[in-house]
């Protein structure tokens, strides 16, 4: 599989050709950034399509010792393949989305997003941890000019706020793996994975790393920055940080926290439940009462990442699978809620959701896919959010019984948000004569909205697509982890079974007295 | 036959010597006109000098056979390194001044004068001799011969008040710090009987007298002056600013790299046997350095003032390589001051090329707005120098950051690290700052001015180095840093 072309690195090279084709020539970037992420799509596709299920745990390994201190090594885990495989799938919608919109620097625009797509795929795929550092860093700057140059009024504070929340996160992360790196002899992440640090080191080496990955979730209390962000970002920008780069929290913990301390997470579990149990609740009451419909998916983003983090931290197979499939359907259907605002943005430029309402009538299409991601994002079976969080939330019952009936109520309160944004906008009357005379969504927009519509209900519909690449890495993961899993308080194993039904009714007259002695204790 | 030996280990500074000589009289009797030729000249002794280092660079050189004039001086490879920063820099701040002098920038007095490349080489001949110093009576020399030309350096615009002022400024607290300086030596002289480090090291063993301990504690200060390191910086915003532009690139680029390499020499040649002594003031002025260094610039709206607080907080990072006391320790310290150099003169470069509309130079975060709509170039190169400087991956300042950082975690000194490093998010708030006026604001003023090649060609080789291309450069740097630390730990 090695000996044939290397893939992971083409599909970098690809793109970053493309930005320097795009700050060359400004006036055509729009085609040249949309041709460059399709065809590292297609070679995406590819990767998937020659990814051996069952086969070696790394897969399309490549090594040079081009620098000093670390090395260029790349490979993917099928966990790794599925969230490339979302991050090149979203890149040519983002382009889309900002066809229009962007008028001014679009050269540097569509460089700042390609740069992006090279260091989302270098993170998945780095095994050598200062190189992920490298990229998970680098990931910063276009970020920061993507949302400084092109967004919303209050950009700088949020661009700002941004940049040193998500800095200030991993620089202790970086300490923390020098000290990793000295300790074990390698910075090979696969070696990293197995080796076993010193129980005492692991605490404070997993508050390093939970420093950087619960900033990037986000989760609750260190999520103030991605309101902001969201919504000065322009629309391409949000779904990009709704879509892929929150995942890298997720990721930091799968392929980090987990593996590499796992006695030190088993401790910390509760820590992380009781924080994402706040964000369930919390997060969830605070979206429903925003008026802007980018604070509120945001803050959505915020509840159902917190169900990501309980799956995860529930040691168990289920919840690992769930936490994965959750972190890949949020990607979509939060990316694509983020593109269903920006459609409506782009004709009224507002975000405020008392200037639409009754779109379904000028706008039926509209209407119909917004309704279908707006179920989407409650978890509506059929869609991918049924199963991960379905998943997800079996998995933490396993563990936990308090948390899983906490978290299950973000999935109500969710229906409630959501279902509330959707009356609101697209129901009701038409009371805004500007929003009455929208037009319906245009081809392009339909070329964006399709892809994820069928990504969604395949992934829905049909799931094991999706679990089967991942299903042998998260075994590996949690026969790793399994040792150290916390206490649980469910009894998910049978009891002896009852001798006869609770609400059998007896045929024989004989037993009656009996009966009623029963029915006169519970009189008292 | 020892003497000869002694001469060829000098020959740069010999050469260096013969031509400053040669090039004054050429001043002296040509006057102003001859400046270019001159400068031209003093380049190409500069670039000479470099040569003649290369080859002992390469297969690197140290032990008793780079001792010469009976342990006055020393030619290792350690040396050799920081020679060759030090060349390097004063070439590229000799580029770049003619066309400042030569514009509108320079006030009354247009056109570069005369003494200005001879002044540097002899600054450049006396940090040459700083760097290799293993004697206190050839460090002061060093020292003071490079003092003294810098001093006139920043004054060398003679009728602008400000750059008199830095001159003044500089000279009267230099002439304190060299106080400082010999007073500690005499005291060191004092309690060991030698002037040479290696006596005064035997000297210095075992229990440490409290008048030793004064000698050692007042030549840190001294020395820690002419590196601005806190709490001995206060002097560099005010020269920083108030010097013509390329000497204040100058500053910030040889000078360091020759004091830096000659507190290195001292600590672990000198003070070798008492690590822990001075291993503590170190770590201190380091973390010092990072943290008022980054805090001093947030509210600095003059650039140049805020590049000079940007250089007390690299000074600072340099410094925590230093307080590591081990071998990676000196080998990141060297990667970090090249690094350094490059960025700190892409800088300075970028800002002489941001002119007026009658060539006079853009000096304030009010006059770069909106760069990077009417100079897009200079507004991408600049942005990478910036987040560079930042230690922002995948720029090069990460790199000179992450070994630096590495040495100290591997020397169990993970709490200064983190220390460090979290102040480093504070220093990267006005480094943003740089990139939210170039690239976040409307465009108000003009930037027209010209600017020459060897501008261009100086902004893109620094941007060049410190891009993520200069990851390729790591393989051969480390090994010529580990050279240069194995040499000067083989003294120690």
């Amino acid at each position: 599989m090695t000996d044939g072309l290397p893939i992971l690195t083409l599909m970098m090279l690809v793109p970053l050709a493309g930005a320097i084709a795009c700050l060359i020539s400004a006036q055509s970037a729009r085609w040249i950034a949309l041709g460059a992420t399709l065809v590292t799509f297609l070679l995406g596709c590819a990767l998937w399509a020659d990814y051996e299920i069952g086969g070696a745990q790394w897969q399309f390994t490549e090594r040079a010792e081009l620098f000093s201190g670390f090395s260029y090594a790349l490979g993917i885990d099928g966990i790794a393949l599925m969230l490339i495989m979302l991050s090149v799938f979203l890149m040519p919608i983002c382009i889309l989305a900002s066809w229009d919109s962007i008028k001014k620097r679009v050269g540097e625009y569509m460089a700042a997003f390609l740069v992006m797509e090279v260091l989302m795929i270098g993170i998945f795929s780095a095994q050598d941890i200062l190189l992920f550092y490298i990229f998970f860093e680098a990931s910063l700057i276009p970020m920061y000019l993507i949302i400084g140059v092109w967004g919303g009024d209050n950009r700088i504070y949020a661009s700002y706020k941004f940049f040193l929340y998500t800095l200030f996160g991993s620089v202790l992360m970086l300490i923390a793996m020098f000290w990793m790196v000295a300790q074990a002899g390698t910075s090979d992440i696969p070696t990293l994975m197995q080796y076993d640090f010193p129980p005492g080191a692991q605490t404070w080496l997993w508050l390093a790393f939970f420093a950087s990955f619960a900033v990037k979730v986000p989760m609750w209390p260190f999520h103030t920055w991605l309101p902001d962000a969201h919504v000065q970002a322009p629309t391409a920008g949000s779904v990009i940080l709704a879509g892929v780069l929150l995942k890298l929290g997720g990721y930091g913990f799968i392929r980090f926290s987990l593996p590499m301390f796992p006695e030190a997470s088993a401790q910390f579990a509760w820590f992380v439940f009781v924080l994402s149990m706040v964000a369930v609740v919390y997060t969830s009451l605070v979206a429903l009462v925003q008026h802007d419909m980018k604070k509120l998916i945001a803050y959505s983003s915020v509840a159902h990442m917190a169900i990501v983090t309980v799956g995860l931290f529930a040691f168990n197979v289920q919840g690992l699978e769930g936490a994965m499939i959750i972190m890949l359907s949020h990607g979509l259907v939060s990316g694509a809620l983020f593109l269903c605002v920006g459609v409506i943005y782009d004709r009224l430029h507002t975000r405020e959701i008392d200037r639409y309402g009754g779109l379904s009538i000028n706008m039926p299409y509209y209407a119909v896919f917004f309704l279908l991601f707006t179920m989407a994002s409650i978890g509506l079976p059929g869609t991918s959010g049924f199963v991960g969080e379905f998943l997800a939330l079996a998995g933490i019952y396993q563990t936990s019984t308090w948390v899983a009936l906490v978290c299950t109520t973000g999935i109500i309160l969710g229906a409630g948000y959501m279902l509330y944004l959707y009356r609101r906008i697209a129901f009701g009357d038409q009371k805004n004569v500007d929003a009455a005379a929208m037009e319906d969504i245009s081809t392009r927009e339909w070329l964006m909205m399709v892809p994820i519509t069928a990504a969604v209900l395949w992934m829905g519909v049909y799931p094991e697509s999706f679990l089967a690449p991942m299903r042998a890495d998260i075994a590996v993961l949690d026969e790793r982890i399994a040792s150290a899993a916390p206490a649980s308080d469910s009894q998910p194993d049978a009891g002896e079974p009852r001798a006869k039904a609770a609400n059998a009714v007896e045929h024989r007259g004989g037993d009656l007295p009996e009966h009623r002695e029963y029915s006169q204790d519970g009189d008292h | 036959m020892e003497f000869a030996a002694s001469f060829a280990l000098i020959a740069p500074e010999l050469l260096l010597t013969a031509a400053g000589l040669v090039l004054l009289l050429v001043a002296a009797w040509g006057g102003d006109k001859a400046a270019r030729g001159i400068a031209i000249l003093a380049v190409t002794v500069l670039f000479g000098a470099g040569f003649i280092l290369v080859p002992d660079l390469h297969f690197g050189t140290d032990g008793p056979d780079t001792i010469a004039f009976g342990g006055l001086l020393k030619a290792d490879s350690f040396a050799l390194y920081a020679k060759a920063l030090i060349y390097l820099a004063a070439i590229g701040c000799l580029i770049v001044a003619p066309p400042y002098f030569d514009s509108e920038a320079a006030g009354v007095e247009r056109g570069m004068r005369a003494e200005y490349p001879v002044l540097v080489l002899f600054a450049a001949l006396g940090m040459s001799i700083m760097v290799s110093a293993t004697d206190f009576m050839t460090l002061y020399l060093g020292l003071e011969l490079n003092s003294l030309a810098a001093y006139v350096l920043a004054s060398i615009l003679r009728r602008d008040t400000r750059s008199a002022e830095a001159g003044l400024k500089y000279f009267v607290l230099g002439a304190l710090a060299s106080g400082i300086l010999l007073y500690g030596m005499s005291l060191l002289y004092g309690f060991t009987g030698g002037t040479d480090f290696a006596t005064v090291r035997v000297g210095l063993t075992g229990e440490l007298a409290t008048g030793a301990l004064f000698g050692l504690i007042f030549v840190m200060a001294g020395l820690a002056f002419k590196i601005a390191a806190v709490p001995f910086h206060m002097w560099t915003p005010d020269v920083y600013e108030g010097a013509p532009t390329p000497v204040t690139a100058f500053f910030a680029t040889a000078p360091k790299v020759a004091a830096v390499a000659l507190t290195a020499r001292v600590v672990f040649d000198v003070f070798g046997a008492q690590v822990v002594a001075w291993q503590q003031i170190v770590m201190f002025t380091a973390l010092a350095s990072i943290i008022f260094g980054a805090l001093g610039a947030i509210g600095q709206e003059n650039l140049k003032r805020l590049l000079a607080y940007s250089s007390i907080n690299n000074v600072g990072f340099i410094l925590l390589g230093l307080a590591v006391a081990n071998e990676a320790g000196a080998t990141a310290m060297l990667i970090y001051l090249f690094v350094y150099v490059a960025m700190s003169l892409g800088s300075f470069v970028a800002l002489l090329m941001l002119r007026g509309e009658n060539g006079e130079l853009f000096e304030s975060f009010s006059d770069i707005r909106g760069l990077a709509v009417t100079r897009p170039v200079i507004a991408w190169c600049l942005l990478g120098l910036m987040f560079s400087l930042a230690g922002i991956p995948p720029l090069l300042g990460f790199y000179s950051k992450l070994v630096i950082f590495q040495a100290t975690v591997e020397a169990d000194l993970v709490i200064f690290a983190a220390i460090a490093i979290a102040a480093s998010v504070i220093g990267a708030f006005y480094y943003l700052k740089f990139v939210k006026v170039m690239f976040f604001d409307e465009p108000v003023g003009v930037v027209t001015g010209k600017s020459g090649n060897a501008h261009w060609a100086l902004l893109f080789l620094t941007t060049l180095i410190i891009s993520p291309l200069g990851y390729f450069l790591t393989p051969s740097l480390t090994d010529l840093a580990e050279k240069a630390a194995s040499a000067l730990f083989l003294g120690a």
